[in-house]
């Protein structure tokens, strides 16, 4: 996923150089200024706004009521905590066991490759909700799953649907394709002469991995990690088909405050700051792994 | 020597098998369920086996209007949003321009944003400026996260190519509209398709920023969000199972026809 490629320059007249780009980037950021730019900043306007009246239906006015944020923050942070504390997790998870399989299919899987990632990604055609449903059955009390782990005394709570247990199982499942595919895009693009080289000089395999493949896989495991923790953080269906009310995640509060309560500016305040850790987040994270490589 | 060596191939073998079963999993449960007869109202768990949803799946209207309404927008986000990506992507990548940075970090926002952030903003929007939410808000706000992926996905085809075939074309007065169009767009091609079947897929599965900008449109996945507290009927099940399975014998057809075409031409 690199844009990062040499271009090339078509020569014709100097005119047609200067202008052809712009043209084709016309629509599409046009498109995006007015439905992501421009809603980004009518959020920001609505988080400041004060109420009319009592109820919301009497609307809300233009303000410049800061207090929004502090309200909002004091009273929501369990579900803000919660909420990257549940993603985090989850993607380390998604981590851990996608990197084997994307290393299997990178390398060795020869020609059952296409056939992995055909079955990687085909949940994605039977609906992601229905899916999320399916696991209420396969981790419901009396079925396999429960019963065996509870043989062994496994579970602190005897059950694993409305717990956190199963909403953090929930996000991992749904997320892991997204660790998937660019790590296996990553790891593809290695050289295996790489490897042997390194085995040639007498490194034993672990240091191989570590010294050769690990640094070469990074893109893929910042974008992988990006791409897993951005939804999963701002997820509130697993937590609602999956978990209890003690599991609620920032996505269930953002999702609750706007569409049941209509309380608009504490829900937009709740965005906004969600929005901007998340920004921040990721241009730390970024800056630390030191690569720009992601579009 | 032999044999750790046997044994460590064998794990990541396992390893990745079970990761493929369990990703398997809920499909399995779900196409299972779509064959129940469920005793009460939810249907999570086997009863009876019966053929009912299948032989009746639009018993309840509600279901086959819901998904012919996801089809619609599906198509109409497809078509837009593929063009507008693909002309970002042809831009960034064979154009060196003052503001390409921008614009890829303009593209890259939406991908970092949580499709809450993207719904709850465009609702704000709409909301302010009193647009009534409906079809075409729907379409708007799914195109708008669709373009991204589109961009991505076009990207990884386009940084693929061998400059040298452009190149070459023109080197034999190719004017640049032939170039393009016997040279470039085949090459770019397989791309363009992945990523419309992409956004396709994206817009039809999409909860979270339609449920935001609906009004009062159901759509299939907002059906589902509905009817899971009071029970999903087998039928949405069948109807789920039919596109897995259609889209896998989509994937296999374009595979042996991809296949076909190599063997032929070699």
């Amino acid at each position: 996923m690199s844009i990062a490629q040499e271009s090339i320059i078509t020569k014709p007249t100097r005119r047609r150089i200067k202008r052809t780009p712009y043209l084709l980037i016309l629509p599409g950021i046009g498109w995006l200024f007015l439905f992501f730019i421009f809603p980004l900043s009518t959020l920001f306007a609505t988080s400041l706004q004060k109420p009319a009246g009592l109820s919301p239906d009497d609307g809300f006015l233009p303000a410049f009521k800061v207090l929004n944020y502090s309200n909002a923050l004091v009273e929501y942070y369990p579900q803000f905590f919660r909420g990257f504390l549940y993603s985090g997790i989850a993607t380390v998870i998604c981590l851990l066991l996608a990197y084997p399989i994307a290393y299997y299919m990178a390398f060795r899987a020869r020609k059952y490759r296409n056939l992995m990632l055909v079955l990687i990604v085909a949940p994605f055609f039977a609906s992601f909700l229905l899916r999320t449903n399916a696991w209420k059955t396969i981790l419901s009390g009396d079925g396999i799953v429960v019963g065996f782990l509870n043989s062994f005394n496994l579970l602190p709570q005897d059950r694993i649907l409305n717990t956190s247990l199963a909403v953090v199982a929930g996000l991992t499942y749904n997320f892991l394709p997204f660790m998937i595919l660019p790590l296996y895009t990553s790891l593809e693009k290695i050289d295996p002469r790489l490897i042997e080289a390194a085995g040639d000089l007498y490194s034993p395999p672990s240091q191989r991995f570590w010294k050769v493949v690990w640094p070469l896989s990074i893109p893929g495991v910042i974008s992988g990690t990006l791409l897993t923790f951005i939804p999963a953080s701002g997820d509130y269906i697993n937590a609602e088909l999956l978990g209890s009310i003690k599991d609620k995640m920032i996505g269930n509060v953002i999702q609750s405050q706007f569409i049941d309560l209509r309380d608009y500016p504490t829900a937009s305040a709740l965005s906004f700051t969600f929005m901007a850790i998340i920004l921040v987040m990721i241009y730390l994270y970024i800056r630390r792994a030191g690569t720009d490589d992601l579009v | 020597m032999f044999i750790i060596k046997l044994i460590r191939e064998k794990t990541l073998q396992v390893f990745s098998v079970l990761i493929i079963v369990y990703l398997m999993l809920p499909l399995a449960v779900i196409i299972l369920l779509s064959f129940n007869k469920p005793k009460g109202r939810q249907n999570t768990s086997w009863n009876e086996f019966s053929l009912d949803a299948w032989t009746n799946i639009c018993r309840d209207q509600t279901i086959c209007r819901a998904f012919s309404t996801s089809i619609q927008i599906g198509l109409l986000v497809t078509i837009i949003s593929t063009i507008i990506g693909t002309m970002i992507s042809f831009a960034l990548i064979r154009h060196r321009y003052r503001g390409r940075g921008t614009t890829s970090s303009l593209v890259f926002l939406p991908l970092a944003t949580p499709e809450v952030i993207l719904g709850a903003s465009l609702l704000a929007l709409f909301l302010n400026i009193f647009i009534p939410l409906g079809f075409w808000t729907i379409l708007l706000a799914q195109i708008t996260f669709t373009i991204s992926f589109v961009v991505v996905v076009v990207n990884a085809r386009l940084a693929g190519m061998d400059p040298k075939l452009e190149q070459a074309a023109m080197d034999l007065y190719a004017t640049p509209l032939q170039t393009f169009r016997y040279i470039t767009f085949p090459i770019a091609l397989p791309g363009i398709l992945a990523a419309a079947l992409l956004s396709f897929s994206l817009s039809f599965d999409d909860f979270i920023v339609t449920t935001f900008n609906s009004g009062r449109i159901v759509t299939f996945p907002i059906y589902i969000w509905g009817a899971a507290q009071r029970g999903i009927p087998p039928q949405v099940n069948v109807i789920a199972s039919l596109m897995f399975l259609g889209s896998l014998l989509l994937v296999l057809v374009a595979s042996l026809i991809s296949k076909n075409r190599r063997a032929t031409k070699v």
